[in-house]
């Protein structure tokens, strides 16, 4: 008897363990969903954006990154988001930026709502996008930006190292 | 060498031989039961306790070491990863087979030694069916759940030193550590490896019991040989599945 109840009890706990490690641990409730419907986005440079980064409106995650994709024609990328339904109706106006959480987090994309009557559908595209601010770029900006003001003629402007990207 | 690859092959008859015998017959459940008693609900102390101490020291290394780049709120994080990933189904299978695999290797040599396996043969009970099978089903079975609670009690304990004496705020923990760790990839694939080093482990346990020299000496160094060779199975295994999914 005693043996029947130990290996129960040990059963149990295993089992007990192992689901409140799946919900105190792991991020099941974020998987757990209701419906969600499809939308496009293209942005010329993603950054660092990886499948499954969070899609917030105002702050709150209301879906994730589905799928990234280049066209090859055009040389976008083509990201692809699962937006909840909790989220309600975007308006066709939507625009879609790609920003960092934090100073140096990762990236997320970030829609802010627009004013018009008409709604997206699924698998519809986000017209108005931004693409991902890349550091580079910035401290590119900085350097050979000061070969356009009046003190650059002064000094000689710095030797460019690389060519400057669009 | 050439003794070496004809162990090999050895241990890989034999355990051909307990999977063919793996059909349950009468009595074949009492037996289940009483080995998972033996090997798996008495091996519950010791993984506790060390799944406690393993998140306790963690976290308190981690902290450290984090806080040095002002990451500290990342403990959750790293605490999650390392466990499900490499820690939980490692540590918990050498402290499985410090326990229960000596145990089981030490039983089935000492059943050799004094002539019980022969005593079974002789009686048309098929040995291997009758002592090894029950032995290998319950380490299977009993280390992924070994597993879970040796992962659950490590997360308690680095909760207790983070948030009780670290001071760090309980939110950022499991926030850090519910947003790191994945269901699919870290988690499952934790109960993946334990399954696999559960079995592993059984086969050599079981088979260096079973093989062991019917002496004394024989049966002590069946059970050092399953111990070490058991413990490098995981480690060298440890890497390969590791390699393999990541």
């Amino acid at each position: 008897m005693k043996l029947e109840i130990g290996v129960g009890a040990f059963i149990v706990l295993g089992f007990a363990c192992a689901l409140a490690l799946a919900f105190a641990s792991t991020d099941a409730r974020g998987r757990l969903g209701g419906e969600s419907y499809r939308l496009n986005a293209r942005s010329s440079n993603l950054g660092e954006l990886k499948l499954r980064a969070p899609v917030k409106i105002a702050g709150v995650k209301i879906g994730e990154v589905a799928a990234i994709t280049l066209d090859p024609v055009a040389h976008d990328a083509v990201v692809t988001l699962n937006i909840s339904r909790v989220a309600g109706d975007l308006s066709s106006d939507s625009s879609a930026s790609i920003f960092t959480a934090g100073l140096l987090g990762e990236r997320y994309v970030a829609i802010a709502p627009g004013g018009d009557v008409d709604a997206l559908a699924d698998g519809d595209e986000i017209i108005y996008t931004q693409s991902a601010i890349v550091l580079e770029n910035l401290i590119g900006k900085y350097m050979f930006g000061n070969a356009k003001s009046p003190d650059a003629a002064a000094k000689p402007a710095p030797a460019p190292a690389t060519p400057e990207e669009k | 060498m050439r003794e070496s690859i004809a162990n090999l092959g050895r241990l890989g008859l034999f355990g051909l031989q307990i999977l063919a015998n793996l059909t349950p017959q009468r009595g074949s459940f009492a037996d289940l039961m009483r080995q998972l008693y033996v090997v798996g609900a008495r091996s519950v102390p010791i993984v506790a306790f060390g799944g406690a101490f393993v998140g306790l020291v963690m976290s308190l290394q981690g902290y450290r070491t984090l806080s040095t780049f002002g990451a500290s709120n990342a403990l959750g994080t790293l605490l999650g990863l390392s466990l499900y990933r490499e820690l939980g189904p490692v540590l918990a299978a050498l402290l499985f087979c410090g326990r229960a695999g000596s145990s089981m290797a030490a039983e089935l040599g000492l059943m050799r030694t004094t002539d019980q396996i022969t005593a079974l043969a002789m009686m048309a009970i098929d040995p291997v069916r009758k002592a090894v099978v029950p032995r290998f089903l319950a380490g299977v079975i009993a280390m992924p759940i070994l597993t879970a609670v040796f992962c659950a009690f490590a997360i308690l304990g680095g909760y207790v030193q983070a948030v009780w004496v670290l001071g760090l705020d309980p939110g950022h923990y499991w926030s850090a550590l519910q947003g790191s760790v994945s269901l699919g990839e870290d988690y499952a694939q934790a109960f993946v490896k334990s399954a696999v080093f559960g079995a592993v482990l059984s086969l050599i346990s079981t088979y260096a019991g079973y093989h062991a020299p019917p002496t004394i000496e024989g049966t002590s160094r069946a059970t050092t040989d399953a111990v070490v060779q058991g413990s490098l199975m995981i480690l060298f295994l440890d890497f390969l599945l590791s390699a393999l999914f990541y």
